[in-house]
């Protein structure tokens, strides 16, 4: 049976090929080892944070904590000697009025911005256009705060005339241009995909450029679009350096955009320095954390759900 | 002799620098269904879209020569795109319904063209009914016209296509390959359609199918490499073509 010898011989020699691992296996392999390991601790690292702030912060909040007092009262005199209070109303709505104001700004900056660049802009105009928005997403936010001091301040003093210029309005305004930059792109990826077979159409039908845009684009983008406004809204309410230093800090339920307030992430910045390990403040402030975690957690998960989601059922 | 809907005179388009139709002349006539043959890459969609101007689109094209739709100049100082792209209707090769409800389909080119005349919801249910029944789909979705038109078949998106066109009376309708991708049936029943709107529309039809354009055309182009080389009655060019190129291309010699 020479026949099935020279078989035999034959898968034999391509078993041999199969079985010799040559360089590009060993790269191959190393790199997605590689990419593996990083994603995982990437994960494990989220997980890791979030033991750690929950376990520093949850035994107080589930024990000592008065959960009603936390949530209700404008408060916040967690160094008081006799009688410390938790209430982080204030702060909240701290957060609340500056994170709204900059989605005011940053909303009709961010889509104008992703419309033009997506819809009108061309060649060297876009790309150009692209890199400078990088660019603003990449100043860090204490050179953010540092405008609001050093810039802002003055400039609202003196065009609003009134005493203080560090307040909802600068932070606002400040925390509306951060955001913006981020915004923008993703906005702009947003009104990218929608196919250019629908612009197409509705020029052929006789629209205009305005038309295709607010017509065909825009409903067909929206929720990319909601979901760039929710991440703006993720963006404002974590972001710590810039309101801290443009909002005032004072413990205030704002009545109009020129009272100072206190942020909830500029509370953790400003105090936990001061704190001991295991004491009343340090636990309720480590509380503020898991709510912060939280909020921005669901406000992620929304934006994500947004986005995959509703066009579903339609 | 019947009226000219569409006339083109030395038609020369460039994209970019390359030329893509060469002194193309062609006198389309109202009313009738004309089909525009040849092979792959002759010039057969950029001759149509040179006809609403949807072509400028892309910005790098560029021609010389006229084209006239219904006696009027396309490319003089004072056209309106948005007005002649209201005369002139476009069927695109793939369906390509906006992602609206049925019934805002219909309506959209008639909505963008009305201006700030106020048209009543009767008024409009009226427009939609009339522009379905033409195409033949009122039966299938008078029920549902709420629902989103990316949801309906391909054949029915397709009718869709039409009927959305119809609201604003088009003169002209410029098909490319609109059976193209749909399955056998569903371009038996679009041809039908097609062949029930002659007579009201002038129809500019793209095609590669040489049965198609032989079943549901009256008159009939044959375009090669950018140049028109021959175009008469439907039966006369297929039974006894003039040039030899067009008899080896309807015979399938250039596939
Ligand atoms: N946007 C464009 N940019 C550059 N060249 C183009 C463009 N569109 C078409 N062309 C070229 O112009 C020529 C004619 O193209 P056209 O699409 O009009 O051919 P066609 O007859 O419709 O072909 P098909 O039957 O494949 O649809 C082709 O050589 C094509 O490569
Ligand atoms: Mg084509």
């Amino acid at each position: 049976m020479p026949a099935d010898v020279q078989a035999d011989a034959l898968s034999n020699t391509i078993a041999d090929d199969l079985n010799t691992r040559g360089r590009d296996w060993y790269v191959d392999r190393a790199v997605s080892v590689g990419v593996f390991v990083g994603g995982v601790s990437a994960i494990v690292f989220i997980i890791g944070i979030f033991i750690f702030v929950t376990r520093e912060g949850l035994g107080f909040a589930l024990g000592t904590l008065d959960v009603k007092e936390f949530f209700t009262s404008m408060n916040w005199r967690p160094t008081s000697e006799r009688n410390p209070t938790y209430g982080i109303l204030a702060l909240m709505a701290g957060t609340a009025s500056v994170t709204g104001l900059a989605m005011l700004v940053a909303v009709p900056f961010s889509l104008g911005a992703a419309i033009y660049i997506a819809e009108f802009a061309s060649g060297r105009m876009r790309e150009s256009l692209k890199v400078l928005v990088e660019l603003l997403a990449a100043i860090p936010s204490v050179v953010w705060g540092f405008i609001g001091m050093s810039i802002m301040n003055p400039l609202i003093i003196d065009m609003f005339d009134v005493p203080v210029g560090l307040s909802v309005l600068n932070a606002g305004v400040i925390l509306g241009l951060m955001a913006a930059p981020i915004m923008t792109t993703i906005a702009e990826d947003a009104l990218k995909a929608v196919p250019d077979s629908y612009r197409e159409a509705a020029e052929a039908m006789g629209a205009t450029r305005w038309q295709v845009v607010f017509k065909v684009v825009l409903p067909a983008a929206k929720n990319g679009l909601m979901a760039a406004v929710l991440l703006g809204v993720g963006r404002g309410f974590g972001e710590t350096m810039a309101v801290l230093m443009a909002s005032g800090h004072a413990i205030n339920i704002p009545t109009s955009p020129f009272d100072s307030v206190r942020a909830l992430t500029a509370t953790i910045a400003a105090e936990l320095g001061d704190t001991a390990r295991g004491s009343d403040h340090y636990g309720v402030l480590f509380t503020l954390g898991i709510f912060l975690f939280v909020v921005t957690f669901v406000i992620n998960l929304t934006a994500d759900i947004v986005v995959k989601g509703v066009g579903k059922k339609q | 002799m019947a009226e000219i809907a569409i006339e083109t005179r030395d038609l020369n388009l460039w994209y970019g620098t390359f030329q893509a139709l060469f002194d193309v002349n062609i006198r389309v006539k109202q009313g009738m269904i004309t089909s525009l043959i040849g092979p792959s890459g002759c010039g057969k969609s950029t001759l149509l879209r040179t006809v609403n101007r949807v072509n400028e689109r892309l910005g790098y094209v560029r021609t010389t020569g006229t084209v006239d739709v219904m006696g009027e100049d396309v490319f003089a100082a004072g056209v309106e795109l948005a007005r002649l792209r209201k005369e002139v209707g476009m069927v695109f090769q793939r369906p390509n319904p906006l992602p609206l409800s049925i019934r805002d389909n219909v309506l959209f080119s008639h909505r963008i063209h009305r201006g700030n005349e106020k048209v009543s919801r009767a008024d409009e249910d009226v427009l939609v009914e009339d522009a379905l029944q033409q195409v033949l789909l009122w039966d299938d979705v008078k029920d549902r016209l709420s629902q989103r038109a990316t949801s309906l078949s391909l054949e029915e998106q397709q009718k869709l296509c039409i009927a959305r066109l119809l609201p604003v009376k088009p003169s002209v309708l410029l098909m490319d390959e609109p059976t193209s991708a749909l399955d056998p049936k569903a371009t038996e029943a679009l041809e039908a359609l097609i062949w029930g709107l002659r007579g009201s529309y002038t129809i500019l039809i793209v095609t590669h199918n040489m049965a198609q354009a032989r079943r549901a055309s009256e008159e009939c182009a044959f375009m090669l490499l950018g140049k028109m080389m021959e175009i008469g009655p439907t039966d006369a060019l297929f039974l006894s073509p003039k040039l030899s190129e067009t008899a080896d291309y309807i015979e399938g010699r250039y596939g």
